[in-house]
């Protein structure tokens, strides 16, 4: 009974939080709170099978299945705080708690006898219970349910099934497209750059330099280039490089470039080639 | 143990679900609400389970996780199919049969 | 002031009609049968016949009556009230009317006057509506009154008196407005109408009364149980009857139709409008004499009415330039008379009937008289356009001359006879009403001597182009006939012998000695006619008469032109209250009802306009009321459950 003392406080903060958590995704994860909690009370309450069923089923899946979906649609996707319908928020709240006392008033008020407790039902184990009357009383009601999962699965293929409005393009039909594109608009018909290859580091927000030093805007994603997380290619971890190199030639070609390569510098760094630099 | 206080949280979750759906503007936030609504109903059901001494009540709160599942599944993909067309996931949304 | 009944009324009880008698229902079948067959077949396609069909059927009629008489002359004493069953009319619960007819010396003396008379004029007519090119249905007109008013005299209980009353009513209509075309003649029939319509109302109150107090509508059960009937009941009976007659005989306060009424054709006026309709409001109240009899109020209501109506019509007359409408006024006055004596009783319900009979001879005789002078003029009823035609319409004058006569009261003329008689009657029961009898005979001899004095002598004021000429045969066969029973119609009186056969009907009074022997009270009377005379002579007759009619005349002469406001009166106390009262609905109508209607429908709007701002469109707002009734539903369980 502790443990029930402890959970409903917090299942019902976190019930709470799911009404005024502006971001969606901080709503489905206190409901994931709820979910566990309640998957305890099951527990205490000598069931078991719906103890596991509730975190498997419920949380698991179906709460994730919330969360993929809060992805495909926008994360961030948030309600605005000013309510559109005058007093709805009022009435609702008012209302609710009218609701919520009546029923708990209600509730409280009903003298339910004492409690019988499953300890003579869950004699042979409570799954071995649960199967002997799924599959004797409520059988048909559990063939009736497989249906309608079947017919879920359908109808989620269904509705979000898109139609394609074009065929499907092949390898030699892009290729050819490039092409096209290379001839008439001057795209590079190769592949993108990968990021960060040419400079220290490879990572996703770093970009690749340019021969002169310039960050290649093609090898970093234009959604990391739209939210401005991308870094700059740090010129001076380059220049620390070649001095720990050792041979004290600052490689001025990095900050002072042209469109070709290094405007002004020694004879003897175009003497080494250039494929040693990228050693970063 | 008694059950009243988990029928009275049963019901206090219950409400705030009530709530949950009439105040919050994002379909899939409301579909969430719906979702704790069922739970309450769950909780519910398995304390009646307890009271009476068999196990019918758990059998009901497992078709109701089943349905719920269905219920998801089918609801999420309705408001994908919306979302693509309206680029929009409000409620207020479908506001034509007014007067 | 009135002479107690010496015995009761006698009833009616009549016997089985045979013989003869079984053809009474004939007597009225026939001119119906004309007014069919013309109407049915229409006037174009009768037009060649119609008026020879409508002739036969009244002169068969009137066969038919002649010979009811001299058979009903035959029978006993106590043994002339016959009666017919033609069918049966009504028969719902209690309610039980036949249609019966009760011949006896009451309606035997109508049936020869109606008939006869009526053959006289459908017969003029032939000829006065020659050129008319409806002369058909206007036979079928004639026809149609002649079997109504026949129905009315033969008829045994009051619901088939009303049948015919209300034919009558219906027939005087179709005639006064016979030439619809005449914006006036059409004004004129309507309002003879509805005028006739109030009267109506106290015929059909009297019959619903009668039927409620005796529980039977026959004469012959009412006159058996009148005289148990309580006073009040009787009075009322007695005023609504009264209130019926004033209708269909133009007694003041319903008198106002009768003059409008010359807008029809010259032999409507002189049939319907001088001897039989009007009379018949004086049939009524001689045959429920077994009602007024025991009614002394009723029978003063009588008596002032027909004082008050003598003196009324004799003064419209006095003023009149138009023939007909001096006619009209005369006619008024002389019913007045009738009424007058009606109203004394037994003592002078006979009278009443005479002068009656007298009056349709003489009155009828100087209608057509006026017809043909119309005739010879041109259509022209203004007398100031008249004079000295004696020598151009001969036998219209002579004709004319006598029923002057007659009406005047100059021995040995009909007239005479009757008029005398009731001023004698109206002396023997009270002074003031004898009084003005006699009044009215002066008045009466001024106005007709006027009227002679203007068409016949004196100068030629005629219109240009106008050549007066004598009328064809067909028109003056008929004014001689009228003008020969006007003269000898006296001989009724020869030896009581009209008291004594209508006693069995009406009831006899033993002849109480005059105060003023009667001789000398004749010569009374002669004199103030040759007074009124006289006067007549000085005024209109010395000078000449001038072609229009003087702009400046007494109060006395303005008045009577203006039937001594007798229009004015019923616009301003019905009329216009009524108007008022009727637009006032219209208002109430239009605002209150409609606006109730009206606004109960707006306000049903204004409340669902008001109400569908619940439709919000917002999901969230419907789930909270879904919410809402969701809390409701627990309360109520809980309500249940714990209390």
């Amino acid at each position: 009974m502790i443990a029930f003392w402890i959970l409903s406080p917090i299942m019902v903060a976190a019930a709470l939080g799911i009404l005024f958590a502006r971001k969606a995704v901080h709503a489905a994860l206190l409901l994931a709170v709820v979910m566990v909690g309640l998957a305890v009370l099951y527990a205490l309450q000598d069931a078991p099978f719906l103890f596991a069923v509730q975190i498997i089923v419920y949380t698991g899946a179906i709460l994730m299945l919330f969360l993929f979906v809060l992805m495909l649609v926008g994360v961030d996707a948030s309600d605005s705080v000013v309510e559109t319908i005058k007093g709805q928020r009022l009435m609702a709240t008012v209302v609710g708690l009218l609701f919520g006392a009546v029923v708990v008033l209600g509730v409280a008020q009903v003298s339910l006898g004492a409690v019988t407790g499953l300890a003579e039902a869950n004699a042979d184990g409570n799954v071995p219970g649960l199967a002997q009357l799924l599959f004797s009383r409520y059988v048909f009601a559990f063939e009736a349910t497989s249906a309608l999962l079947i017919t879920a699965a359908v109808g989620a293929m269904v509705l979000a099934h898109r139609e394609r409005l074009s065929p499907k393009q092949t390898q030699a039909d892009l290729a050819a497209q490039r092409m096209r594109d290379y001839a008439s608009k001057g795209l590079h018909p190769g592949p993108l750059p990968s990021p960060g290859v040419f400079a220290r580091h490879n990572a996703v927000d770093t970009p690749a330099l340019l021969p002169d030093g310039t960050p290649a805007e093609a090898s970093v994603s234009r959604v990391l280039s739209a939210r401005g997380a991308v870094r700059s290619a740090p010129a001076t971890d380059v220049d620390r490089l070649t001095d720990s190199m050792g041979d004290g030639t600052s490689n001025r070609a990095v900050t002072r470039s042209g469109p070709r390569g290094p405007i002004d510098g020694d004879p003897s760094d175009r003497a080494r080639p250039e494929g040693t630099e990228d050693q970063a | 143990m008694s059950a009243t206080p988990f029928l009275v949280l049963s019901a206090i979750l219950f409400t705030i679900g009530c709530v949950g759906v009439l105040t919050r503007r994002n379909a899939i936030v409301v579909f969430m609400c719906v979702e704790l609504m069922l739970n309450a109903s769950n909780l519910a059901l398995v304390t009646f389970s307890r009271v009476n001494g068999n196990l019918d009540g758990q059998v009901a709160a497992f078709f109701v996780m089943v349905v719920a599942a269905a219920e998801v599944v089918v609801g999420l993909a309705i408001i994908m199919t919306i979302f693509r067309t309206r680029r929009s996931a409000s409620v207020d949304d479908a506001s034509l049969l007014k007067y | 002031m009135f002479v107690p009944l010496a015995e009761t009324a006698p009833t009616v009880d009549p016997s089985t009609s045979g013989g003869v008698f079984s053809l009474l229902w004939v007597i009225i079948a026939l001119p119906a049968l004309g007014a069919t067959v013309i109407l049915l077949l229409g006037n174009t396609r009768t037009s060649r016949w119609a008026h020879l069909l409508g002739c036969a059927t009244v002169l068969g009629s009137f066969a038919i009556s002649v010979v009811a008489f001299v058979a009903l002359l035959g029978r006993a004493e106590e043994d002339r009230q016959i009666g017919q069953k033609v069918y049966d009319w009504v028969d719902a619960g209690s309610f039980h009317v036949d249609f019966g007819l009760l011949y006896d010396p009451l309606s035997a003396l109508f049936l020869l006057l109606i008939t006869g008379v009526g053959s006289l004029i459908h017969i003029y007519s032939v000829g006065y509506m020659a050129h008319d090119v409806r002369r058909a249905r206007f036979f079928a007109y004639l026809n149609l009154f002649v079997a109504s008013m026949l129905t009315l005299v033969l008829a045994d209980n009051y619901l088939v008196v009303f049948l015919g009353w209300e034919g009558v009513g219906l027939a005087s209509y179709l005639l006064i407005g016979f030439w619809q075309y005449k914006p006036s003649a059409a004004v004129a029939a309507k309002k003879a109408f509805v005028v006739n319509r109030v009267g109506d109302i106290g015929m059909a109150l009297g019959t619903m009364l009668t039927f409620a107090t005796f529980g039977t509508l026959t004469f012959a059960g009412v006159s058996a149980a009148a005289d148990r009937a309580s006073d009040t009941t009787l009075t009322v009976l007695g005023l609504l009857f009264l209130l019926a007659a004033c209708g269909k005989s133009a007694q003041v306060p319903l008198q106002s139709w009768l003059l409008d009424a010359m807008e029809g054709p010259t032999p409507v006026s002189a049939l319907i409008h001088a001897a039989t309709m009007v009379t018949a409001g004086v049939y009524l109240v001689v045959r429920s004499n077994f009602i007024f009899d025991y009614t002394e109020v009723a029978q003063t209501a009588v008596v002032i009415v027909g004082a008050v109506t003598l003196l009324w019509g004799a003064i419209i007359g006095c003023a009149k330039d138009d023939i007909k409408k001096v006619l009209a006024g005369s006619t008024m006055s002389q019913i007045g008379y009738m009424m007058l004596a009606a109203g004394l009783g037994p003592a002078g319900y006979a009278f009443a009937i005479f002068h009656l009979l007298t009056h349709g001879f003489f009155k009828a005789d100087m209608f057509l008289g006026a017809g043909s002078v119309m005739h010879a003029m041109d259509d022209d009823v203004d007398m100031r356009h008249y004079g000295g035609l004696t020598k151009m319409l001969p036998v219209t004058f002579l004709t004319f001359a006598i029923g002057y006569l007659a009406i005047i009261g100059i021995p040995p003329f009909a007239g005479f006879w009757s008029k005398d008689k009731i001023i004698e009657v109206a002396f023997e029961q009270n002074l003031v009403v004898g009084l003005a009898a006699l009044l009215g005979a002066g008045v009466t001899a001024f106005y007709m001597t006027r009227l002679m004095l203007m068409t016949f002598l004196g100068k030629k004021r005629w219109e240009d182009g106008v050549h007066p000429h004598e009328s064809p045969k067909v028109m003056t066969v008929p004014l001689m006939v009228l003008a020969a029973l006007s003269a000898v119609g006296g001989l009724l009186l020869l030896n009581d012998w009209i008291t004594d056969w209508l006693a069995p009907v009406v009831g006899a009074e033993p002849h109480v000695a005059p105060e003023i022997p009667a001789i000398v009270l004749t010569l009374i009377i002669i004199a103030v006619v040759l007074v009124g005379v006289a006067i007549a002579w000085l005024t209109v007759g010395r000078s000449d008469v001038p072609r229009t009619a003087p702009a400046r005349v007494s109060v006395f002469t303005r008045a009577a032109r203006a039937d001594l406001y007798g229009d004015a009166i019923n616009e301003g106390l019905f009329m216009r209250p009524g108007d008022r009262f009727v637009n006032g609905l219209v208002t109430f109508d239009d605002h209150a009802v409609d606006g109730f209607v009206d606004g109960t429908g707006s306000a049903f709007g204004g409340m669902s306009g008001t109400f569908r701002r619940v439709q919000t469109g917002f999901v969230r707002s419907y789930a909270l009321s879904v919410l809402g009734g969701a809390l409701v539903v627990v309360l109520a369980l809980l309500a249940v459950n714990l209390a």
